[in-house]
Order: C-alpha cells, then sequence, then structure tokens
C-alpha cells in the first residue's frame, strides 16, 4: 500500500480549512455547508482505511521519510487496530460538530478553520509513530481549541480556555523531558538518536529509569484524560466551549489521555506500568465514584455531563491498567462508545442552549411535552451513557468490569457502584428537566428539533445500536493490537494474565 | 413441529418489530389499530410458542439451544435461545398472559393522546421479558433483564406530566440498579470461575466440579441480591407500591405477572449453584418469607385498591422465593403461573372499577358495585378466592405445594411454614376486606357519579383470567403432578424438597400432605370469615370499638411502616450530603489548588516586577555589579 | 619604553572615570561622553597590550572599536535628539515608561 493514506488524511482537512478561509467573509450562507461537504471526505477516507484494514496486530498503511536524520527524527506514520477505531471517531464527529455550529455568530470562517485543524492534528497525534512527530501534533491541537473555547465560548471563556491550555501544557512539557531522555538513552545504546517508535521498543530500560519515565509520560496523560486529581481543568473547559468544543473535547481529546497511556506507557515501560498499575487503578475507580458522586449535585447541564465524562474515563482507564485483553478491548472500544454517546449528550445540551440561552437544570421543566422528539433522543443518549445492555456503553463497561476483575477484583466491585451512580445522576435530571408540566412561561413554546438536527443524531444513534449489539465489527480489529500489548508486558516482566479454561477451577 | 425450532428468535422478533413499527408508524395509525398490531405481534408470538411448546409437553422433543450470534466473545458473552421445559413455560405465560393484557389495554387506554406510543412499549417490555426467559447466556439474559427495567421506566412515567409518575419511574430504575449492581458482580464471578457466560457451559453442567462452597454462595448470594431488586424482596421492595402510578394495564403486566416474576426465575434456573452453597437457599427462604409477612401486614392497611394489590404481589413473590427457598421449585414455578392469573386478573378488574368509578381509586369511597359492574364482580370474586387459596381454585394448590415444600425440609423451616401459614391467613383476610369494600354494602362514592361496567375489549381477558384463575390449579394436583413430570427435565439434578411421611395415604395423596392442605385451607377460610364478620356482618358498636382497638397497628400499616421515610433519612440524605461536599470539595480544594499554582506564579512575577524599574541608571549599575562579580569569579578561579 | 604598566593604569582611571560618570550622571549626553571615555581606556588597554606582547592585533582592535562607537554615538545621539525634542528634557531619570 504505497498511496500515503494517512499523510492525505492529515492534509484534506488542512487544505479544507485554507479554503474555508477564502471564501468570501459576506456569503455568510456559503461557509458552514462548504466545511461540511469538505469535511465529509475524511470520512470517506477513513471508511476505505476501515475497509482495507486487516484484522492482524502490527502498524498498517506505514509511511516513513526522515525529517531531520541527524538526530533521528522522522515522518513515520502508521495505525493499528488501537488507532483505526480512534481516527474513525474523530472523522465522524468532525462533521457532525460542524452541522451543529449553525449559531456561530462571529467569524465563522475562522471558527470552521479551527476546528478543521483540530481534526487534522487528532489524526495526526493517532497516527504518529515518531515520538517527535506525536510531540508536535499533540501540543498542535491546543492552539485550535484554545481560540475554539477563548473566542467562542460562554462568559468565562477567556479563563477556561487559558486554564485548559497552561494545565495541559505543562504535563506535555514534563513528556518533553521524557522523550529527548529516550532519544539520548537510544543514542547511548546503538551510538545513533533516534525518535522512532519501533526503534525505542528494542530499548531496554532497568526499572528505575522506567519509573520516572512512566511517571513523566504519565502526568502529561493523567491530565489529558483527565484522571483525578488532576481534572479541574475539564468542567470549566467543558462549560465555557461552545458545542462543538465540547464535542470535539470530550469525543476525541480527552482519549489521547487514554490512547497515550496504551501506546506509550505500556508498552514502553512495561516494568513500572505493571508496577505502578495499582496507583493508577486507585485513582481510576476514585475517578469513577467520585465524578459521578459530584454530578449527582451538579446544577448545570452541561457542567454535570462534563463530570460524568470524568467518571466514564475513569472505566477506561481501569481497563487499560487491568492488563487483561477483556479490559484493553473493553478501555479501546469504550473510548470509541463514550466518544458518540457524550458527544451527542452535549449536542443535545448545545440545542437546549441555542433555545433558551441557559444551562442551568432549575429554568427546565416539563420539556418532554413541549418536545417530544428531542425528549426521546435526550432519552435514548442518557441510557446509552448508563450502560444500558443493548446500548453501546455497556459493552465496553462490561468489558472492562469483567476484564479488571480477574486482576483486580476489589476494584472491580467498587467500579460497578458507577454503574447505579450513573443512573442516579442521569435520570434525576431527565425528570428535572423533561417531566412534569411545563409550569415556566419560557419553556411551553420551545421548538422541537428540526430537520438539520435530526439528521446529527442519526449516524449517532445507528452507531449507539450497532455497536451495542454487534460490537464485533471493532473489537475484531482492536484485538490484535491489544493482545500484542499484553503479550510485550507478559514478555517483559513477570506478570502473566489470567486464562479462563471451562470446566476448571478458577482462583 | 422440528423445523420451529431453528424459528424460535421470531418469538422475540415479533414483538420488537412491532414495537419499532408502531414507534415509527404508530402516529399515522387511528385507534384501536396500533393497539391490534400490538396484540397481533405478541399474540403470533403466543402461538409459535405453543407449537414449539407441544413436542416438549409430549416428552418428544428435548431442551434446544439456537445460537444467533456471537457478541462479546471475549468474555463468553452470546446471544443464544434456549427452549426447554421451563423456559418454554414461562415464555406462555408471558406470552398468554401478555396478550390477553395487551387485548384489555385497548379499551382501558381508550382516549389517551398516547396510544400507539403505550403500545410501542408493551411491545417492547414483552420483547425483552421474553428476551429474559429464552436466553442460555448470562448476559443475554441480562440485557433482558435490564430492558425490562427500561420498558419498567417508561410505563411507570407514562403520564409524565405528573411529577409523582416521572419520579416513581426513576426510583424503580434505580433501586433495580442497585439490584444489578450485585448481579453484575456475580457475573464478573461466574465467568472468572468458569470461563464462559454460557448457562450451558456453567450452571447446568455440573458446577459442582468447578464452584466451591464459599465461591457458590457468593455467587448465589449476589443473584439473590439482584433478584430481590427486581422481583420487590426486602430491602429493595420500596418501588413497586409507586409503580403503581403506572396505567392498570401496565401494573398487571409488569409488577404482577411478569417482569416481578425474573428474579424467581433467575434463582429456578440457578438453583443448582443455590444447592452448592450450604447456606444459599435458607437465606432465600428466609427473605421470602420475610418479606410475605412484612407485606402482608401492610396489606391489610391500605386504601388505595391498586396499593392493596402491590403489596400483596409483594407477598405472593415473597411467597415464590420462600418456595424455591425450599428447594420446592417446581412449587414455585407451579405459583409463578397461578399468580399471573390471578394477580393480572385481581389487577385488570381493579382498572376496570378505576375507569367504571371515573378514576377513583380509594375504596373507603366505592361499595356495593356488584350490581353496577357485574362481570368485573364475578370475576374479582373468582381472582379473591384463588389467592386466598380456596379449594377448587388455583391458588389454593400451588400456596398448598409451596407450604408443603417448606414443611418438608423441617428444623428451621417449620417456623418458616408458620410464618407462611400466617400469611396466608392474612392474605385471605386482606383480599375479602378489599372485596368487600368494593362490591359490598351501602356506595359510598360522590354524589351523581354514575359507575358503568367495561367495554368488551376489558371484560373479555377478565374473563378468560378467571377461567384460568379457577382450573390451572389442576394442572399439578397432588394426584396427577403433571407440571411436576413436565419439569423433571428441568430440575433432575436437583434435590427437590418432597414431602414423605409414614401416615396412610388420603385420596391419592400423602398422609401428611393431606393434613397440611386441610389446614391452610382451614386458614384460608378462617382468614375470609373474620374479614367478612368485620367488614361486612358486624355491628356499627363493634365496628367503632375494632377501629379504636386498631387504630395504632392500621396506621403504621397504613404508612407502611414508614420504610420509605427510614431509607430517606439514612441513605437519600446522607448520599446528598455526601455528594454535596465532594462537590465542594472539588470547587475548593482541588481546584482550588490548581488556582493556588497560578496565583503563587503570579505573586513571585509581581515580587520580580520592581526590578524593571524602567530607570536606565539603575540598570547600568546592576550591569557593573554583574560585571565586577564576574571579574571576581575568574579571578578566584582560576581562568576561564 | 616603561613597559605597559603606566598605560594600563591611566587606561583603568580613564575606565574608572568614565563608569563613575555613567552610573552618577544624570545627563544623557554626558552619560555618552563617560561611555565614549571608557571606549577609549580599552582602546589604550589595547594598545599597550599590543605593543607589549607584539602583536598588532590590538592596533587592529582599535579601530573596530572606534568604528563601532562612532555608529552607537550616530544613533544615541540620534535617539537623544528625537527624545529632547518631545520632551525638552535630556535627564535620563524621566524616560522609566518601560518599567515593568
Amino acid at each position: 500500500m504505497d498511496f500515503p493514506m494517512l499523510s492525505v488524511l492529515i492534509l484534506v482537512p488542512v487544505l479544507a480549512a485554507l479554503v474555508v478561509m477564502v471564501l468570501p467573509a459576506d456569503r455568510t450562507e456559503l461557509h458552514l455547508p462548504v466545511a461540511l461537504v469538505l469535511s465529509l471526505l475524511p470520512v470517506g477516507l477513513a471508511g476505505i482505511l476501515f475497509a482495507r484494514f486487516e484484522s492482524a496486530a502490527g502498524f498498517q498503511f506505514v509511511e516513513q521519510a526522515a525529517l531531520i536524520e541527524r538526530w533521528g527524527i522522522s515522518w513515520h506514520l502508521g495505525i493499528d487496530g488501537i488507532a483505526l477505531p480512534l481516527i474513525l471517531l474523530t472523522t465522524i464527529l468532525i462533521p457532525i460538530s460542524i452541522a451543529a455550529s449553525t449559531s456561530i455568530a462571529k467569524s465563522p470562517q475562522l471558527f470552521l478553520a479551527m476546528v478543521l485543524l483540530l481534526e487534522a492534528g487528532l489524526i495526526g497525534v493517532f497516527s504518529a509513530l515518531d515520538l517527535i512527530v506525536f510531540f508536535v501534533f499533540f501540543e498542535a491541537i491546543l492552539i485550535p481549541m484554545y481560540f475554539i473555547i477563548g473566542i467562542w465560548g460562554s462568559e468565562n471563556r477567556i479563563y477556561a480556555a487559558i486554564k485548559f491550555f497552561l494545565y495541559t501544557a505543562f504535563g506535555s512539557a514534563l513528556m518533553l523531558a521524557g522523550i529527548i531522555a529516550l532519544s539520548v538513552l537510544q543514542q547511548q545504546k546503538t551510538g545513533f538518536a533516534s525518535f522512532d517508535y519501533s526503534d525505542l521498543l528494542t530499548l531496554e530500560l532497568t526499572p528505575g529509569t522506567q519509573a520516572w519515565l512512566f511517571a513523566v509520560f504519565g502526568i502529561a496523560f493523567a491530565i489529558k484524560v483527565p484522571m483525578f486529581p488532576v481534572h479541574t481543568w475539564l468542567p470549566d473547559a467543558h462549560v465555557q466551549a461552545p458545542t462543538a468544543g465540547s464535542v470535539l473535547l470530550a469525543g476525541v481529546m480527552l482519549k489521547l489521555g487514554t490512547y497515550g497511556f496504551l501506546r506509550f506507557n505500556l508498552p514502553l515501560f512495561p516494568d513500572a506500568a505493571v508496577k505502578y498499575a495499582p496507583v493508577v487503578a486507585t485513582l481510576a475507580v476514585i475517578g469513577i465514584v467520585y465524578g459521578a458522586a459530584v454530578a449527582i449535585v451538579q446544577t448545570d447541564l452541561k457542567k454535570l455531563v462534563a463530570y460524568s465524562s470524568v467518571s466514564h474515563l475513569g472505566f477506561i482507564m481501569l481497563g487499560i491498567v487491568a492488563f487483561t485483553q477483556s479490559g484493553l478491548d473493553g478501555g479501546v472500544i469504550q473510548m470509541v462508545n463514550h466518544g458518540i454517546t457524550t458527544g451527542a449528550l452535549f449536542l443535545l445540551v448545545g440545542m437546549l442552549y441555542e433555545r433558551r440561552h441557559t444551562k442551568l437544570i432549575a429554568d427546565f421543566g416539563g420539556l418532554q411535552k413541549t418536545m417530544p422528539v428531542f425528549a426521546g433522543v435526550f432519552l435514548f443518549s442518557t441510557f446509552a451513557s448508563i450502560g444500558l445492555p443493548g446500548l453501546n456503553g455497556f459493552v465496553g463497561e462490561f468489558l472492562v468490569l469483567v476484564g479488571s476483575y480477574a486482576t483486580r477484583p476489589a476494584f472491580a466491585i467498587i467500579a460497578t457502584a458507577g454503574v447505579v451512580l450513573a443512573a442516579i445522576y442521569l435520570l434525576w435530571a431527565y425528570e428535572r428537566v423533561f417531566t412534569g408540566e411545563p409550569d415556566k412561561p419560557e419553556n411551553v413554546n420551545v421548538a422541537d428539533l428540526n430537520l438539520r438536527e435530526t439528521l446529527i443524531f442519526v449516524p449517532l444513534i445507528i452507531l449507539i445500536l450497532t455497536l451495542g449489539l454487534y460490537p464485533k465489527v471493532l473489537l475484531d480489529r482492536i484485538e490484535p493490537s491489544t493482545a500484542a500489548i499484553i503479550d510485550r508486558i507478559e514478555a517483559t516482566t513477570d506478570f502473566v494474565e489470567p486464562t479462563f479454561v471451562i470446566g476448571e477451577p478458577g482462583e | 413441529m422440528d423445523f420451529l425450532a431453528d424459528y424460535l428468535w421470531l418469538i422475540i422478533a415479533l414483538p420488537l418489530a412491532g414495537a419499532v413499527a408502531l414507534h415509527f408508524g404508530g402516529k399515522f395509525l387511528p385507534e384501536p389499530l396500533p393497539g391490534l398490531v400490538a396484540v397481533g405481534a405478541i399474540g403470533t408470538a403466543f402461538l409459535i410458542a405453543a407449537a414449539a411448546f407441544v413436542p416438549l409437553a409430549t416428552g418428544e422433543a428435548e431442551a434446544h439451544i439456537l445460537m444467533l450470534w456471537d457478541w462479546m466473545p471475549g468474555i463468553g458473552a452470546a446471544f443464544e435461545i434456549r427452549w426447554d421445559q421451563l423456559s418454554a413455560l414461562m415464555t406462555l405465560i408471558v406470552t398468554g398472559v401478555g396478550t390477553l393484557i395487551h387485548i384489555y389495554s385497548i379499551g382501558y387506554m381508550h382516549g389517551d393522546p398516547r396510544f400507539s406510543r403505550f403500545f410501542t412499549y408493551l411491545n417492547l417490555f414483552a420483547a425483552s421479558m421474553l428476551t429474559l426467559v429464552l436466553a442460555n447466556n448470562y448476559a443475554m439474559m441480562f440485557v433482558g433483564w435490564e430492558l425490562v427495567g427500561l420498558c419498567s421506566y417508561l410505563l411507570i412515567s407514562f403520564w409524565f406530566t405528573r411529577p409523582s409518575a416521572a419520579a416513581a419511574g426513576k426510583k424503580a430504575f434505580v433501586v433495580n440498579r442497585i439490584g444489578d449492581f450485585a448481579f453484575i458482580v456475580g457475573l464478573m464471578l461466574v465467568f472468572t470461575q468458569f470461563g464462559s457466560l454460557s448457562m450451558s457451559e456453567t450452571v447446568l453442567s455440573h458446577p459442582g466440579e468447578v464452584l466451591s462452597p464459599g465461591t457458590a454462595t457468593a455467587i448465589a448470594i449476589l443473584f439473590l441480591i439482584g433478584a430481590a431488586g427486581k422481583s420487590a424482596q426486602i430491602p429493595l421492595y420500596v418501588w413497586l407500591p409507586d409503580a403503581m402510578e403506572g396505567p392498570t394495564p401496565v401494573s398487571a403486566l409488569i409488577h404482577a405477572a411478569t417482569m416481578v416474576t425474573a428474579g424467581v426465575y433467575l434463582i429456578a434456573r440457578n438453583a443448582a449453584i443455590f444447592e452448592l452453597s450450604p447456606v444459599a437457599l435458607p437465606i432465600v427462604a428466609t427473605v421470602g418469607a420475610a418479606t410475605a409477612l412484612v407485606a402482608a401486614l401492610i396489606a391489610v392497611g391500605q386504601n388505595d385498591i391498586k396499593k392493596v394489590l402491590a403489596y400483596s404481589t409483594v407477598s405472593q413473590l415473597g411467597y415464590m422465593f420462600l418456595a424455591v427457598g425450599s428447594a420446592g421449585y417446581v412449587a414455585g414455578v407451579f405459583h409463578l403461573m397461578t399468580h399471573a392469573f390471578f394477580k393480572a386478573l385481581l389487577f385488570l378488574g381493579a382498572g376496570s372499577v378505576i375507569h367504571g368509578m371515573h378514576e377513583e381509586q380509594d375504596m373507603r369511597k366505592m361499595g356495593g358495585l356488584r350490581t353496577a359492574m357485574p362481570i368485573t364482580h364475578a370475576t374479582m370474586l373468582v381472582a379473591t378466592l384463588a389467592i386466598a387459596g380456596i379449594f377448587p381454585f388455583a391458588g389454593f394448590f400451588s400456596k398448598d405445594e409451596i407450604l408443603a415444600s417448606v414443611f418438608a425440609n423441617g428444623g428451621y423451616y417449620l417456623v418458616l411454614w408458620g410464618v407462611g401459614l400466617f400469611t396466608a391467613f392474612l392474605t385471605a383476610y386482606y383480599m375479602t376486606r378489599q372485596y368487600i369494600m368494593v362490591f359490598w354494602g351501602k356506595p359510598r362514592w360522590v354524589e351523581g357519579l354514575k359507575p358503568h361496567e367495561s367495554s368488551l375489549w376489558m371484560t373479555v381477558p377478565l374473563m378468560v383470567l378467571a377461567v384460568l384463575s379457577a382450573g390451572a390449579g389442576f394442572l399439578n394436583t397432588p394426584q396427577l403432578l403433571t407440571l411436576e413430570h413436565y419439569l423433571e427435565p428441568v430440575f433432575e439434578a436437583l434435590h427437590p424438597a418432597h414431602l414423605e411421611s409414614e401416615l396412610p395415604r388420603i385420596l391419592g395423596m400423602d398422609g401428611l400432605a393431606f393434613g397440611l392442605a386441610i389446614v391452610s385451607l382451614g386458614v384460608a377460610v378462617i382468614g375470609i370469615a373474620t374479614a367478612g364478620f368485620v367488614y361486612a356482618r358486624s355491628s356499627e358498636r363493634f365496628r367503632q370499638w375494632f377501629a379504636n382497638a386498631t387504630r395504632r397497628p392500621m396506621n403504621a400499616s397504613e404508612n407502611a411502616f414508614w420504610v420509605d421515610k427510614f431509607y430517606g433519612k439514612t441513605i437519600v440524605l446522607p448520599g446528598k450530603k455526601l455528594a454535596q461536599g465532594l462537590a465542594s470539595f472539588d470547587s475548593f480544594f482541588v481546584d482550588g489548588a490548581v488556582n493556588g499554582v497560578a496565583g503563587v506564579v503570579q505573586r513571585i512575577g509581581m515580587s520580580l516586577k520592581p526590578l524593571q524599574s524602567g530607570f536606565v541608571r539603575s540598570y547600568g549599575a546592576t550591569f557593573v555589579a554583574g560585571v565586577i562579580g564576574l571579574v571576581i569569579f575568574f579571578l578566584t578561579r582560576g581562568g576561564l | 619604553m616603561a613597559g605597559p604598566t603606566p598605560y594600563m593604569a591611566l587606561a583603568f582611571i580613564l575606565f574608572v572615570i568614565g563608569a563613575t560618570g555613567l552610573l552618577t550622571r544624570r545627563n544623557a549626553l554626558i552619560m555618552f561622553m563617560s561611555v565614549e571615555l571608557m571606549l577609549n581606556s580599552v582602546n589604550l588597554t589595547f594598545v599597550a597590550a599590543g605593543r607589549a606582547i607584539g602583536n598588532f592585533t590590538g592596533q587592529v582592535s582599535v579601530f573596530f572599536v572606534l568604528v563601532v562607537a562612532a555608529a552607537e554615538v550616530v544613533i544615541g545621539l540620534a535617539i537623544i535628539v528625537a527624545v529632547f525634542q518631545k520632551r525638552n528634557s535630556a535627564s535620563v531619570d524621566e524616560l522609566s515608561e518601560m518599567k515593568g
């Protein structure tokens, strides 16, 4: 496969952004449709990637070209079963976010360009196999998101944007030190500096080195996930961001942290990973319960969904450090599932805001009578988020729970409490917002979903049902890559994955 | 009928398709078409089930497993159907009683603006419940388990503009979820012990070779908690009385005949695991007996016609748990079946009364309705006699079977038998009380209210259920034991309880069994007589004295022993406070730390600011100082 | 020749005078003259040292320094004239708007 699919996939949104920027500024009716149509091209390309992807371990669609040979930096791209679903998620959420951004009043061209640049950066992060390329893209996406929040956000947007940027950049700065250290170690070992992922995999690092490298990479990713206690940038960023920003932030950008753990912390530093997994698992479980508990008492609907993200990402992290097939598979597929369901919820809250200019739960009430279709979609997304079996949320959660029970039973049991708490905060919120009579006059004449908005949800609903009932379509592609990670951990440490054979007593 | 075996999935697919079709197209159909579509879907499912049931009943066919598709192969989760004697029986109950209730609903929901939406949810519920009972895989069963919870939520809060209905729906789902928490942990245990979630590879194939008694106890208790949530047992029953906010057909179908029986089904299906544990079954029986008693005591003091039936359901479910907890699996399933008939009938009849009384539900405002609503009256009388356990109605046989199984275990179980017997007295008492308050005596309703009998849509199902409530008992009379023989292949590996004594046989029954039957019949008759005396035949003076004497206990009963308030104070309120505390902690401390760091950086910057004074000469002075410093440094270090 | 010492000493004295003038005087022109003094003292040092070592690099360096000094004076005086035209004062203390 010599055609550089991945580079093209990164380039197309950049070109699309340029096209949108050069459109005449007074023809505002053109901006969004053009951006929307152009953003469908990457979906098609990603679809080709999906179709041509073989369910095997190792990287596919690899392209490599030297950039700075002296320091071993090359333009090395490739995807495996973990990156593929995330790239698909990105390409699907971008047109949906664009279609939902009709209420952007000032400089819509710039806004759409920012979204498209964000897409390019995200695809770059997920496909990067050279650590400098990864780092560049990792940092680069902060810029469009900073502008999206800072210019088009709500009242407190500057504070939220700066907080978001500085907090995550702080972690990345630490990670840069680690990246450079890795290349230096590579140079010491082979005489050639290299930032290439496959080269760095062959490094045999001492447990001490692994420990501090795991920590610096881990801090950077933990801030991104976000894990407790470095999560407080998230509620502000989500609440202040415009709808498209929240959708992409929750839908894709949070997964950078979990992806980073899976791609770097586990394979590069397996000893440290095994040793510090209980710490990570503890923080993950705290995140699940704490995030859910705090979500229960939120008065702002968007903040509630934001804290629910903290809780859900905890499940993903728990699955990742379970080091079992089901745990990792569940973590990866939940990354996709969470993106879809939480994306849907943010879209819904955004549409509510467009109509009523408030996000406070107390301002609503009785909206099911006024907007039955909207309420139906909201309830559907709510149950997907709660993890109702048959919908996608359950698949990831259940795989993670069963997978982590095998290696960390106590953690799994506490994490299961998250399913009860999720029902509490979401159904109570639904009750206050939608049921009852619309006693406030502003709630009586709110418009139901129009055609454009309905069309936005159709792909999401189809995905929720398909991934809920037939997740094999993704699991088959994810499994070989996660199995490879577990094999690597088993090969380099004392850890042994527990296996369960039918008919033999377990532990 | 072997060709049917490959099409068993239609039983689930038909009501599901009905639900989808009605969801998108229902609003274009005028009444009663949506109802007829729904009836068609579930009715056809019933016919298919009946056709596939025959070979199982005659003994020609054996249990059959139909694999649908792999769901999450990594943990052994798949969609696979199990068609054996137990699941076939459950399917018939669900589709049969379900079809009758669908028909009834066409009459009951007449005129409701969301008529077709109601049938969407009813069909979806049927599909979910069938998924639950037909599952050969724990994961698939859990799908059905949760989806019936979803449908319960949707249907309880069907009239969502009523805040109490919305709150009741949420309460039902959340309390169920607590049970589901335990269920999920149980599933995790099952997978890690067996390496599979398929029932044919786990519980139904010699689990004793894999599970230690401790693990079996853990799994059993977790399943019990899950079952207690779904089947409204102590301590998770509090959602069921609130669920009466939903339309009455919902109460009949979900909260009497089918969904709440899921817990009993779960335990019966997993009986092999329960038997491996030394303590699980006695705990199940104790929970059942306690629930039966407490719920019956609460039912005595209720004045809302549906609340009496709600607590009665909790109590009868307690009997079913008592049965399976005494290894009387067939007795438990038998009672499940007869209860489905007469409780559905009671609820549907209550619905007919409520409609006829123009939405009045307080029994103190009823009375003397037997003339105005003759069909409803006759059918409810049959149901009342059945639930009270009067020969020859169905309830007599099933309840008696249960008590016999309990007694057969001896020892501690004799205490439970006593509890069960006393509860039978209470059951007869409160049901008779209800019957008299509604249908006899002088009319106590509001002036001008003209009660009327209900339409044929509603009365015909009542009549069918009455026939079933009257005759179903003969499906498992002590002489014939047809049901027991039918279910034998399911429970053959287990150790069901059997009552055997040295006494001579009477009427084809074991002497002791016959004696116990007479005792339970007698207790029921005493219960009816007592209620009859208190509420119908006694003098005004006696009633005054009785009301005064029983004021405190009746008040406690009417308030359901203030359990909801207790939960509110001990769980809900502290929970909310804790969540609030964590939220404040997050804002002040965790976020405060972040803002604090920013503040420190800012302060450092501020303190360094005076260095940039803008004075050229001070800059110059700094230069010179620096130069002098460097010179001294190099001079003392001795070279560059 | 008496060796470089007297020249070095003279250069040092001139340097100190120039530095003191730079630090203590307020008038921009006087500061500039002090800077010139310092630069020329360095020139003297270069020539003396070059003569003493026998290397003419010292004398060449003086040319460099002279060129740089000239350029600096041109620009500096232009700035001072512009400032003086605006503020009517050549006092350096008043030019503190770039404070932090």
